[in-house]
């Protein structure tokens, strides 16, 4: 047997089992050190330097960034450290523009926290008088540089876990700011929406955008009718911000709340869930039969669906066309609950309490509004929902639990999955099984979708076939089976995407948790809530078989498919930059060639070449007035026409080619100068 | 690959270069600083338009390359003028008078703090913290060519002489 190592930590030793460092190493001797910029599922970054300690011969080290050795003496608490710590937070609070009242995060903020810990009584440093502009054009998040510490951790995140890379530090020393690039909005680059920057900034810095205000105008206008709709994750989560451990499941506080806010009626988004899980396993089913593109991947998750259009054009085709159960639900509302309520539509307010930020950009995509009216008006996340009952003074945790409201407050089991990582694939399957093999499913569990890995690929074995199915969390792990399936490297016939690290329960929107199981809690309790259930499977909700047989007709019939289902478009990843290649001021041909990512691997970057070769080249001398030719036909590299499936993308004037060729755009180019050449002429 | 071009407008030179810079890096991401100082030389400077570019190629995220481009101050992000005036303010320059070098500059080319190139890009000026050459303090140097011991006086006689080499 190894021998085993110890490190000693202020006197105890402390037994190494896998930690890759010494601040790891010391968690476990029940020492909380002080950290903004680490992060387990993280790189090292080793930038705040609170968690320093003082390692016999090595000197004063941040503990994140030292691998434990055998025999190695470790201090936390001399004086020496203590005083250092306590420099560092003063020169950071020094650079924090303190607003702490009216901060998002005041409460729940590390550095408030680390301040009183650490025993900040004041800053003996000078105020730095930076002022950045706040970035709130964002329909997610809001983004002030002024309150950031410099941690990283968002850059981090957004770059590692999310494959995006949307922000990144500009600049340098004092001037240093996280920001995307060009200093742009979040609004108009990469950035999928999902919050996962929000959660892991220890300030103030990125916070959720506030819709509460539109909320409370319409929920006291006595003229709105106001009904919301509430996602399965929010109901494991939204306890701990009332002091509740991690996971703790409120459903019926949370539902007495929202009636208490004033809501009309609350319902349940597990219920349109189930309507997802009917609507999506017919398309499976009928691709599968119908040699359709496979695989089929859902689309429940709008920062995967943004994701894919700026990065996987080409796969959209595979994206389920079944709209997310929030606007499954949003559609369905504005359908059915006006005659239902005895309401006009247009008075008519649905609200959405998501764990989610992203949910804020579906709602105000444009394929969701019809003549003027929004399937969903306002999304709120967990987070603003505590606020809204707080502003209220609501005593939550005294609240007696209430029920969800009929019909659409009735789900099963498998609608409640949905918040889970592999929770859409187990609820697919219990419906898939029972349909593919036509026997009843006794045992509804498929334990063998679910876990913690960012990406897994199971076959699922039915009485006479198997299913071939993929579940990812974390956008880089989606990015890995969208390669492997542009690569033809895939044959898997179903996948689950959901960016954010751990599925819903963990999103963008929900409470910032600083218990280090928070994760698994809230996915454990969100199991307990099918289990609390009598129904399981989708299929068995009794009201959505209602809707079916007096509204919608056949599930993935065509009324099915006008109110249920959805269309995407590729989208460029940054707006409005292009390169003037050629810099001719009087051009009378404009040939514009994309460059963007999907262009570009097609070969644009060849196409772009050899038609400035070719235009300043051929001087066309033979046509009259075209000596110059050089100075008549400009060549511009731009960034995406949105038609990435179809690149590469070239625009001749008016005219946009398709899959471009060079002699397609020679020919075009032709064209349009003799069309200049006539005009001249006359 | 060598594409062989008989005419070329320096514009379409320079986009071929940028090509031809990341070609021969191999769109090795980890060559993004080599690459940008080579792109940089190509166009006096990073022009916007040209990030984007490199980071598709380079499969990185755009706000990474905007990020590198603006940490180092060797790079920049405005068009500079043809001749760049660098006056060095390093310890020995400043105490033998390095500031009113950049005043005089300032007055002759008619600039400020603020805006360091004149309207017809032939000059930029800005201050470097030491060019290593403190035993010819103050020192200034235009392009490539040094000039040691200036005062205020020398800078007029200088400056024209870029300017004449312009009509010529």
């Amino acid at each position: 047997m190894e021998k085993q190592k110890y490190i000693s930590v202020n006197g105890r030793n402390i037994l190494i089992e896998n930690e890759k460092n010494v601040l790891e190493v010391i968690r476990k001797a029940n020492i909380e050190l002080p950290t903004f910029c680490y992060h387990s599922e993280l790189s090292i970054y080793g930038a705040c330097r609170l968690c320093v300690v003082d390692v016999d011969g090595k000197g004063v080290q941040a503990s994140c960034s030292i691998a434990p050795e055998d025999g190695m003496v470790v201090q936390t608490n001399t004086s020496e450290i203590r005083t250092i710590r306590k420099v560092n937070l003063e020169l950071l609070l020094a650079n924090h523009d303190i607003q702490c009242p009216t901060c998002d995060r005041s409460n729940n903020c590390k550095l408030q926290e680390l301040s009183s810990k650490i025993g900040i009584s004041q800053s003996r440093f000078k105020k730095t008088n930076v002022n950045f502009p706040v970035d709130d054009r964002s329909e997610s998040i809001v983004h002030n540089p002024n309150r950031c510490v410099l941690c990283g951790d968002c850059v981090r995140m957004c770059k590692e876990v999310q494959s995006v890379g949307a922000i990144d530090f500009i600049h340098r020393g004092a001037q240093t700011r996280v920001a995307p690039a060009f200093g742009m909005s979040l609004a108009d680059v990469e950035c999928v929406n999902c919050g996962q920057c929000v959660s892991v900034c220890p300030v103030g810095s990125l916070t959720v955008k506030p819709e509460m205000d539109k909320v409370w105008d319409d929920l006291t206008n006595p003229n709105k009718t106001v009904v919301v709709q509430v996602a399965p994750a929010v109901r494991v989560a939204i306890g701990e911000q009332f002091g509740s451990e991690a996971g703790t499941i409120s459903t019926g506080k949370m539902v007495n709340a929202l009636k208490l806010l004033g809501f009309d009626k609350v319902y349940d988004t597990s219920f349109s869930a189930d309507m997802t899980i009917m609507e999506e396993v017919q398309e499976l089913l009928e691709r599968k039969m119908n040699k359709g593109q496979l695989p089929l991947i859902t689309s429940c998750c709008p920062s995967w669906v943004k994701f894919a259009e700026q990065y996987y054009p080409e796969l959209l085709p595979n994206l389920s066309s079944c709209k997310s159960p929030q606007q499954m639900f949003g559609s369905v509302a504005k359908k059915l609950l006006p005659d239902m309520l005895g309401v006009d539509k247009k008075e008519l307010v649905v609200v959405s309490v998501m764990p989610c930020t992203a949910k804020k950009m579906e709602a105000k995509r444009p394929e969701f509004s019809h003549e003027d009216i929004a399937e969903v008006d306002h999304v709120i996340t967990t987070t603003e929902l505590v606020k809204m009952i707080s502003n209220a003074g609501i005593i939550y945790n005294e609240l007696l639990p209430e029920s969800f409201d009929m019909p659409f407050g009735f789900k099963t089991g498998g609608g409640i999955l949905f918040g889970n990582s592999g929770g859409v694939m187990e609820a697919a399957l219990r419906y898939a099984y029972e349909k593919i093999t036509g026997e009843t499913l006794i045992d509804s569990d498929f334990e063998i979708v679910r876990g913690e890995s960012g990406l897994r690929t199971i076959e699922v074995n039915l009485p006479e076939s198997t299913l071939k199915v993929g579940v990812a969390h974390s956008l880089s792990n989606a990015r890995i089976l969208c390669e492997q399936i542009k690569n033809g490297q895939s044959d898997i016939d179903f996948i689950e995407m959901m960016a954010c690290p751990g599925g819903c329960v963990v999103g963008g929107g929900q409470p910032v948790s600083f218990d280090n199981n928070f994760k698994k809690k809230r996915t454990a309790s969100l199991y307990n809530c099918d289990k609390q259930l009598q129904l399981h499977k989708s299929q068995e909700n009794p009201y959505v078989s209602d809707i079916y047989k007096n509204e919608l007709g056949e599930i993935g019939g065509e009324k099915a498919h006008h109110l249920l289902h959805t269309t995407y478009n590729s989208r460029k990843r940054i707006s409005d930059i292009s390169l003037d290649v050629r810099n001719s001021v009087n051009h009378k041909v404009k040939v514009s060639v994309c460059v963007g990512t999907n262009c570009y691997v097609r070969g644009s970057q060849e196409l772009l070449k050899k038609l400035v070769v070719y235009v300043t080249q051929n001087k066309l001398q033979d046509m009259v007035g075209f000596e110059k030719q050089e100075e008549t036909v400009d060549v511009s590299a731009t960034f995406c026409y949105e038609k990435c499936d179809r690149g590469p993308v070239v625009s001749v004037n008016n005219i946009t080619i398709e899959k471009a060729t060079f002699a397609a755009v020679k020919k075009a180019i032709q064209i349009e100068l003799e069309k200049c050449r006539i005009d001249m002429m006359v | 690959m060598n594409t062989v071009i008989e005419y070329e407008s320096p514009i379409t030179r320079k986009f071929n270069a940028v090509v031809e810079i990341l070609e021969k890096y191999e769109y090795d991401s980890s060559r993004l600083i080599t690459i940008l100082q080579l792109v940089q030389e190509e166009y006096r400077y990073l022009p916007k338009e040209v990030l984007p570019y490199i980071a598709t190629a380079l499969n990185m995220p755009i706000a990474e390359v905007y990020g590198v481009a603006t940490f180092y101050a060797h790079f920049s992000l405005e068009a500079k003028g043809k001749y760049v005036v660098k006056v060095c303010n390093g310890t020995a320059c400043h105490v033998k008078g390095s500031m009113p070098i950049v005043d005089a500059l300032y007055k002759k080319l008619n600039l400020t703090k603020e805006q360091t190139t004149t309207p017809d890009m032939m000059f930029t000026v800005e201050t470097v913290s030491c060019l290593g050459a403190c035993g010819l303090a103050p020192v200034m140097v235009v392009n490539e060519k040094v000039f040691g011991e200036v005062t205020p006086e020398k800078i007029s006689e200088i400056i024209d002489d870029y300017l004449e080499n312009k009509e010529a």
